[in-house]
């Protein structure tokens, strides 16, 4: 009795390790992906270079090829290799709901994992560490913060960004004149049109908004980090055998040191629309983010207390 | 439902999130308000001069009504924020852009004011028109001239004839304050958005803005069903607004 | 300003900015199709004898008429999606689409306000018509599909075409969620370029060339059915 007991669990062991897919029914996210034949990827418009638009207004960027390489290995597990891709555009604002609400399977784009967050979705693994600082025109006389006393700042609605530097207004009492607004290139306007003096914001995209700019000369990235921002692929929560796939395949792009050449492809190499370069080497956090893998959140209020 | 969070300190700025919506309907009636004063005041120039019989005063009123009616509110509050400060000379639009006081609510309620015009303008043509040729020739024989006429008949009565489509007018207006979100103006859906991000209670919040709208919008009907009693011109019961 | 007008960034953006308008013409005439049928429903609900038909209906449409368009596209566009999870018992149901989320959008608010237009023409069908219809031997369902309804139609098809030239203008109001109408379109252009001025003017040029043009038939229209008295 006691030979057979263990030569069953062996073969139930074995066949399970085989082929775990098969051995269960498919769940959540992959089996709504296997019976839909769509994966549907959320991007963004001007998160430049993770998630925007190109020239022929196609999604493209750095958060976009990690995630077209998640998508392949969907397609191994689920041995569907003509699994459809459709892309979504999503905004700072809209970009949980319509994920939770299913019109997405994942976000690729430039979102933060903050504990926050985290009661409402699930991130993969950090996949770029920035943090808050701002964008002014160079000769406005901002060299920092506390600068900014009285007058116009602009910031993306729904952003870490804008919780950080709300809550160093209210911290230092800077009586800064706020302006909504909807998206990173909107907001980036209004520096450049002079409605707003500054524009707080992860600092990587505003080097990327910089250098897309007209003139990029005309502006600076200053400040010290108001905000640590690691960023990460947006998918739903309570969804292990789908994050599961993700995770592997991103911690894989990590291993394989793939994730090094997808890197170079967009901040040390010209990227469209414009062929600008950004020559943003990776940074300490980063690379220790790939050595080992994490999906740690950050706090809501920046580096502030709150 | 859960409506605790309204009691909540709010994420910025001091006060609970009850707060951040009584500030949300105070924005939403002040577009309304300031924006039906120029909608008012320049759609009945516009509506009488529609109808006077001087083309040169006729045409521009006509073709101001066809421009602001045939373009989205969205797109009109675009232009008016985004694209007047560059075309101006560029001491005006820096003007406009930095030194004006609260320029997304003026923007705005400018923007309400002019798009509204064109169909209050509309409401006072009809309303000038229904009124029948005879009363007017009546009127010129007796000797009044055409600006009396207008004065002493033409709008007395025409205003009393179309007050509940300018009440629909006022109602659309107090909707359409909403648009304002799109250019940083935070009214009350735009509040009614961002407690939801920052407290995740988006089917509560979302239910206040709805019954706030419908409890303004009933009163303001009911109201306005009380002065159009007032008003009634006599002989002209069953008649209104037709 | 008008010297640096860069009318290169409109030609080059062309392709883009008709896939936006091929949205808002679809969601347009879907919307209205949609909500003219439920505006109808509605309509001869409120019109129904029975309390238990008129009421809820009279309800909706006064709930839905005194709220504003953006209000009811943000209730759908993130409201539907957890309702479906909700109903459906599946955490992981599929979501209906950006475009489904706006067209039900749409269709719900347009319906509150083709009813009204809709009940206004079937009460200017003159009752002997009705009683004729009966008289004739016709039921219900007869009478209304066969005598009273098309009589509406024709009395109100100007008010309701004119309805949906303002609903072809308010679909440029799904900017608030992202998606990419004509209007969409132009300003994800315009911001990615840096050219608000040429975009937004084309923008509204084109908006007005259509709605112009569609307004100067519906009054041909008007003139052209309107009984001659």
């Amino acid at each position: 009795m006691l030979r057979i007991g263990s030569l069953f669990a062996a073969i139930a062991a074995a066949s399970l390790l085989a082929a775990p897919l098969h051995a269960q029914e498919l769940t959540g996210t992959l089996k709504k992906i296997k019976d839909t034949g769509v994966v549907k990827i959320g991007h963004r418009d001007a998160s430049i270079p993770f998630s925007y638009l190109d020239d022929k207004q196609r999604p493209i960027g750095y958060g976009v090829d990690i995630c077209m390489k998640i998508v392949d290995r969907i397609k191994a597990e689920l041995k569907m290799p003509k699994l459809r891709v459709e892309f979504v555009p999503v905004t700072s604002q809209t970009r949980i709901p319509v994920l939770t609400g299913g019109n997405i399977d994942m976000e690729c784009g430039s979102t933060t994992n903050s504990v926050e967050r985290q009661k409402q979705v699930d991130f993969a693994p950090t996949y770029f560490v920035t943090g808050t600082k701002i964008i002014v025109k160079k000769g406005s006389g901002i060299k920092g913060y506390d600068d900014l006393k009285g007058k116009n700042v602009v910031f993306t609605q729904g952003t870490t960004n804008e919780r950080a530097i709300k809550a160093y207004n209210d911290e230092k009492k800077l009586g800064i004149n706020f302006i909504p607004s909807k998206d990173h290139a909107e907001s980036f306007l209004s520096v450049e049109t002079g409605r707003a003096v500054a524009f707080p914001m992860d600092d990587i995209l505003l080097y990327g908004l910089k250098a897309s700019a007209r003139n990029p000369d005309d502006y600076e990235v200053i400040g010290e980090f108001l905000s640590d921002d690691p960023y990460a692929i947006m998918m739903r929560r309570d969804d292990p055998a789908f994050k599961k796939v993700v995770d592997s395949a991103v911690t894989a792009l990590y291993k394989s040191g793939e994730i090094n050449k997808i890197y170079t492809k967009w901040f040390q190499s010209k990227i469209p629309p414009k062929g600008i370069n950004l020559n943003f080497p990776m940074s300490e956090g980063l690379k220790e983010a790939i050595k080992n893998p994490n999906n740690t959140g950050v706090g809501p209020c920046g580096k502030m207390k709150c | 439902m859960d409506f605790g969070f309204l009691f909540e300190p709010a994420f910025s700025g001091g006060g609970t999130y009850l707060d951040w919506v009584i500030s949300g309907i105070q924005w939403t009636l002040y577009l309304s308000v300031i924006g039906w004063i120029i909608a008012f005041v320049l759609g009945s120039i516009l509506g009488v001069l529609r109808t006077v019989p001087l083309a040169i005063l006729r045409v521009p009123a006509t073709i101001y009504v066809e421009v602001f009616r045939n373009i989205p509110l969205l797109v009109q509050m675009f232009i008016w924020y985004f694209v007047v400060p560059e075309i101006v000379p560029k001491a005006a639009g820096d003007w406009l852009k930095t030194q004006m006081p609260m320029p997304e609510f003026w923007n705005a309620a400018l923007c309400l004011g002019t798009y509204t015009a064109s169909r209050v303008a509309e409401q006072v043509r009809a309303g000038i028109q229904s009124i029948p040729r005879g009363q007017v020739d009546a009127s010129l024989a007796i000797g009044l001239t055409l600006p009396q006429t207008y004065r002493h008949l033409l709008l007395p009565m025409s205003y009393r004839i179309i007050i509940p489509p300018l009440t629909t007018e006022f109602l659309t207006i107090f909707k359409n304050s909403s648009v304002a979100l799109t250019i940083g103006v935070l009214e009350l859906t735009a509040q009614a958005r961002q407690i939801s991000e920052y407290t995740f209670q988006t089917f509560e919040i979302f239910t206040i803005a709805t019954v706030v709208y419908a409890l303004i919008t009933l009163t303001v009907t009911f109201a306005m069903r009380w002065v159009e009693g007032r008003a009634r011109v006599p002989g002209y019961i069953g008649t209104t607004g037709k | 300003m008008f010297s640096q007008f860069d009318f290169e960034v409109i030609r080059d953006s062309l392709p883009y900015l008709w896939q936006g308008m091929q949205f808002s013409l679809g969601l347009t005439l879907l919307a209205m199709a949609g909500g003219i049928v439920l505006g109808t429903v509605l309509a001869l609900m409120r019109l129904s004898s029975l309390r238990i038909l008129s009421w809820p209906a009279g309800a909706y449409v006064n709930l839905v008429r005194s709220i504003p368009l953006i209000l009811v596209i943000f209730w759908f566009y993130f409201l539907i999606p957890i309702a479906i999870k909700h109903l459906s018992g599946n955490p992981y149901a599929s979501g209906i689409g950006p475009f489904y989320s706006a067209l039900i959008a749409f269709t719900m608010f347009e319906a509150a306000y083709y009813c009204e237009i809709i009940r206004a023409g079937i009460q200017s069908v003159p009752r002997g018509q009705v009683h004729a219809a009966y008289a004739l031997g016709l039921n219900y369902r007869q009478a209304t599909t066969l005598v009273i309804l098309p009589q509406a139609f024709r009395n109100m098809l100007p008010v309701l075409l004119t309805t949906s030239i303002i609903l072809f203008q308010d679909t440029s109001l799904v900017y608030v969620v992202g998606l990419t109408d004509f209007m969409g379109a132009a300003s994800k252009v315009a911001r990615r370029d840096g050219r608000l001025v040429e975009l937004y003017l084309f923008a509204a040029l084109i908006y007005f060339i259509l709605c112009f043009t569609a307004s100067y038939f519906v009054r041909r229209l008007q003139q052209r059915i309107t009984p001659p008295r």
